[in-house]
């Protein structure tokens, strides 16, 4: 039980000072790098809670995809960062007084909170070492709550079919492939039959 | 030393409010006020996870894989409307954007 706690307290405090390194920091591809950290460091903290499945999802899909299209973000546009960072300083004050006071709100919160009484668990965990995880997790998903599944993956298409319109574009003066023109061909469009006469040749 | 709900809920916490902390201070950087929403969404899936383990129903984890779903998908599409304004205007800063007169 010692060690799960200086894991939690690890992974949390790492968490944490990176999440802070993230909204601090100078340059935005050392921001993005935090990002990473904090998501590991919250795969971590997963871990902890028994979700090995969503902490393995949140590294393969956060860190490798996610954080990944960050970085190419950030590296390909040409920005002046130093110059988005005025003004930094002057909007301070107001933010630490808001984050202040959501964060004593949210603690207040956390500090007084008790489970109700007839609160059942709808699908319960199986114990441990009966099956894992992720099995326990497909067992719902794939089940009861298979339309959302479904429902996920159309927002993901959109996601993707929208993301693929907004950065598509044609030039002009590039040739490309048009695949209707090509199943348009047909036999006399496309080949010239020539009688050529023996010992004269085409002129 | 006994790690409780509480405990995970503190973290959780106090990662929400350095997203908001963080869209208040990178006011005129869109890239990192996205990467405070991240910050944000992942607050929130701390706080599903530890739900679902401390009250042994893995309908939060369930929820948690269906907010990491749209998360990815809401930075896919902010990132390619980032990448297609920068094309059209040539900068990224949050009070150029100003052609809708909003």
């Amino acid at each position: 039980m010692i060690i799960n706690a200086i894991f939690f307290y690890l992974f949390a405090a790492v968490c944490v000072a990176s999440a802070v390194m993230v909204i601090t920091s100078k340059n935005p591809v050392h921001s993005v790098l935090f990002l990473i950290l904090a998501f590991v460091n919250a795969a971590g903290l997963f871990v902890l809670l028994g979700a090995e499945f969503l902490a393995m999802i949140l590294i393969v899909v956060y860190v490798g995809a996610v954080a990944v299209l960050f970085l190419f973000v950030v590296m390909m546009l040409d920005v002046d960062f130093v110059e988005l960072r005025q003004g930094f300083l002057n909007y301070l004050p107001v933010g630490a007084l808001v984050g202040a006071v959501l964060l004593a709100e949210l603690l207040l919160v956390v500090g007084v909170w008790v489970i109700g009484p007839s609160v059942a668990a709808t699908a319960p965990i199986p114990p441990p070492g009966d099956i894992n995880n992720t099995q326990a997790l497909g067992l719902v998903l794939y089940t009861r709550y298979v339309y959302y599944f479904q429902t996920s993956g159309i927002i993901l298409l959109v996601a993707m079919v929208g993301a693929i319109v907004l950065t598509l574009q044609h030039k002009a003066n590039v040739r490309r492939q048009v695949i209707a023109d090509q199943v348009a061909r047909t036999r006399s469009s496309a080949i010239d039959i020539v009688q050529v006469k023996s010992g004269q040749g085409l002129s | 030393m006994i790690i409780g709900l509480g405990h995970y809920l503190s973290v959780a916490a106090i990662l929400f409010t350095l997203g908001v902390l963080g869209i208040f201070l990178n006011r005129k950087n869109v890239i990192v006020i996205l990467m405070s929403i991240e910050l944000i969404l992942l607050a929130v899936n701390v706080n599903l996870v530890a739900f679902s383990s401390f009250l042994g129903d893995i309908v939060g984890q369930v929820y948690a894989l269906l907010v990491l779903t749209v998360a990815a998908a809401e930075a896919a599409i902010g990132l390619a409307i980032l990448v297609a304004y920068y094309r059209n205007r040539g900068s990224i800063a949050v009070e150029d954007i100003n052609l809708m007169k909003g």
